[in-house]
């Protein structure tokens, strides 16, 4: 399964390659990362159909925010899962993501078990959808 | 004829002045004399012949008067009349005594006596209007005497009350310099008061922009800790393997990412000591002492909290940020948190511009704007060929109309809506930069963007 981590902070991606190593290792999940809206944007575009189906995206990044960015994969690519991951747990944010269609509003830090129980639900989702 | 001289005499003294001030009881007598003289003139002249005791005793009344004039205080008024009458008093005198001697003689010399008689009341009414010229001019004399004594006392007072009033001016002057001097005082101490409340709000700015910076940090802390006592699990699990089983290979990649991860632990953690370091320093009362800065790491610092700062007040705020550091700029001396003021100042305004001007488009839902604000660093030359440090702050938002251009420096004057700046941002940034011996310049193209320019000493 491909999952695309969007966030302008870097050292995300090191988090999450020691978080989901197991997963990584036995190769059930691909982690891809773009560093910015655009970025994720670019990359979701590679591929037709793209080949992620879960996005988590920062909302809090400079040029393109994390609701714009949903708003747009929303509109090209419907299929993919979008959640949102934001500093701030305030109820503005958390409904504009959820009115523009994200599936999960995280809160930073990042309730990791939370987070790998949600993939793992959808992984076995994903599984049972492939013939 | 003797009498008619008594009647003018005892009439003018009667008349006088001096007897109506000094001699009032006299008056009464002068006039007695005046009718009496009256009377016997009258008599002498109804007479066919003159009467010799009449003559006689007008004679002796005559020089009585001419002897009280310079003897008698009371009759010294007729004084300056003795020299027009007295020729025709002794005229007359002589004209008796010689009739009264030698009556031939008399009759033979007559016409002489005659004429002598004549010329003695020429004499009279001579002198008598030439006195009255004199006295007239005199009186005109008096009158202008008097008149400038008038004036003179006109002026005195006019002076006296000037001097009230001059007095008064004074005083009145006095309490408004005294006014004056109390409201340049509370103006004063408005001023620095103000001026630590500009602080003071550029530090309430900042405190959301702080508090995300250091979660940042924080949140990478407690992550990269909790995925290394996870990876020190799995470490255990491979050590508890024998043999084949144990992955060796494995086990030394995780102890290498467990050293990364307490190398990214301690950077997350100086990285927010740093931003504790930078608000203590921006809030701490000036120490103006200028220290070594890499303008690159300040400049950095400030765009981030100030873009962080305005996301989290305002959550439709967006922009983008640029940095072109130029890293080639070498250290410099400057008062951090002065400079780092002037560069959130500066930051905050470009990024308030991009949004008005992001705002606006969304509302008109125009082609797409990019709101960017860029922060270049570089090493420039002045005009005496000196380095200077050089950072340019620059916006895509509205411009600054040229109308207004030379007032965005002063203190007070503000764009933004009432409450919402204090005005004194620039004008104290430009304050700032001054003081540090550098320069603050704008350009700005109406609907283009500004872009703000520090100039900065390299050396001292």
């Amino acid at each position: 399964m491909n999952i695309l981590i969007v966030d302008d902070e870097t050292d995300v991606e090191i988090l999450f390659r020691q978080k989901f190593r197991k997963e990584i290792r036995s190769g059930a999940m691909t982690l891809n990362f773009a560093f910015s809206g655009q970025e994720a944007l670019d990359f979701l575009g590679q591929d037709n159909p793209p080949q992620v189906v879960y996005v988590f995206s920062d909302i809090n990044m400079p040029g393109m925010t994390g609701l714009e960015l949903l708003k747009r994969i929303k509109e090209r690519f419907p299929q993919i899962n979008v959640s949102m991951i934001s500093a701030y747990g305030d109820s503005e944010n958390y409904e504009k993501a959820i009115d523009s269609g994200a599936k999960e509003f995280f809160t930073k830090p990042i309730d990791f078990e939370y987070l790998k129980n949600e993939i793992a639900a959808l992984m076995n989702k994903h599984k049972s959808n492939k013939p | 004829m003797d009498f008619l001289l008594l009647v003018f005499a005892f009439r003018y003294l009667q008349k006088h002045e001096q007897t109506k001030n000094l001699y009032p009881q006299w008056v009464d007598l002068f006039f007695k004399g005046f009718i009496a003289a009256l009377i016997l003139f009258i008599i002498e002249l109804t007479l066919d012949a003159p009467d010799v005791f009449l003559r006689w005793f007008a004679h002796v009344v005559n020089f009585a008067i001419v002897y009280a004039a310079f003897n008698r205080q009371e009759f010294s008024p007729i004084k300056v009349y003795v020299n027009a009458f007295l020729p025709i008093v002794v005229v007359y005198f002589v004209q008796d005594v010689t009739k009264l001697i030698s009556t031939e003689f008399y009759n033979s010399y007559e016409t002489w006596f005659d004429t002598a008689a004549l010329f003695a009341w020429i004499w009279l009414f001579a002198q008598y209007f030439i006195n009255r010229k004199q006295r007239k001019a005199l009186e005109m004399e008096r009158i202008k005497a008097a008149q400038q004594e008038l004036q003179f006392k006109q002026s005195e007072k006019l002076k006296d009350a000037l001097e009230i009033q001059v007095a008064e001016r004074t005083a009145e002057i006095t309490a408004q310099k005294e006014e004056l001097l109390k409201t340049l005082n509370e103006l004063k101490s408005t001023q620095s008061q103000l001026i630590h409340a500009e602080k003071m709000a550029s530090l309430g700015e900042l405190t959301a922009g702080i508090a995300h910076e250091i979660q940042n940090p924080l949140n990478f802390v407690n992550n990269f800790s909790e995925v290394s006592s996870e990876l020190i699990d799995e470490v255990e699990e491979e050590r508890a393997k024998t043999g084949d089983e144990r992955d060796e290979k494995l086990v030394s990649e995780i102890l290498a990412d467990l050293k990364d991860n307490l190398l990214k632990i301690n950077h997350h953690g100086k990285r927010a000591d740093a931003i504790v370091k930078g608000m203590l320093e921006h809030s701490r009362s000036n120490s103006g002492e200028k220290v070594l800065t890499d303008i690159n790491a300040l400049a950095d610092e400030y765009i981030r909290l100030s873009y962080h700062g305005l996301r989290a007040k305002d959550k439709s705020f967006n922009a983008d940020f640029k940095l072109n550091l130029d890293p080639e700029l070498p250290k410099i001396p400057v008062i951090p948190q002065d400079i780092g003021r002037v560069l959130l100042n500066l930051i905050n305004n470009a990024f308030y511009a991009v949004n008005e001007k992001a705002k606006e488009k969304a509302k008109e839902a125009q082609e797409a704007f990019q709101p960017v604000v860029t922060v270049t660093t570089s090493v420039s030359q002045n005009k005496s060929g000196l380095s200077e440090a050089l950072i340019v702050v620059q916006d895509n938002g509205h411009g600054i109309p040229d109308h207004i251009k030379d007032k965005i420096f002063q203190p007070f004057f503000t764009t933004k809506p009432t409450g919402a700046g204090t005005g004194l941002g620039l004008s104290l940034s430009y304050d700032i930069v001054n003081a540090h011996g550098g320069e603050l310049k704008i350009e700005s193209e109406p609907g283009e963007g500004s872009s703000f320019s520090i100039f900065l000493p390299i050396q001292e």
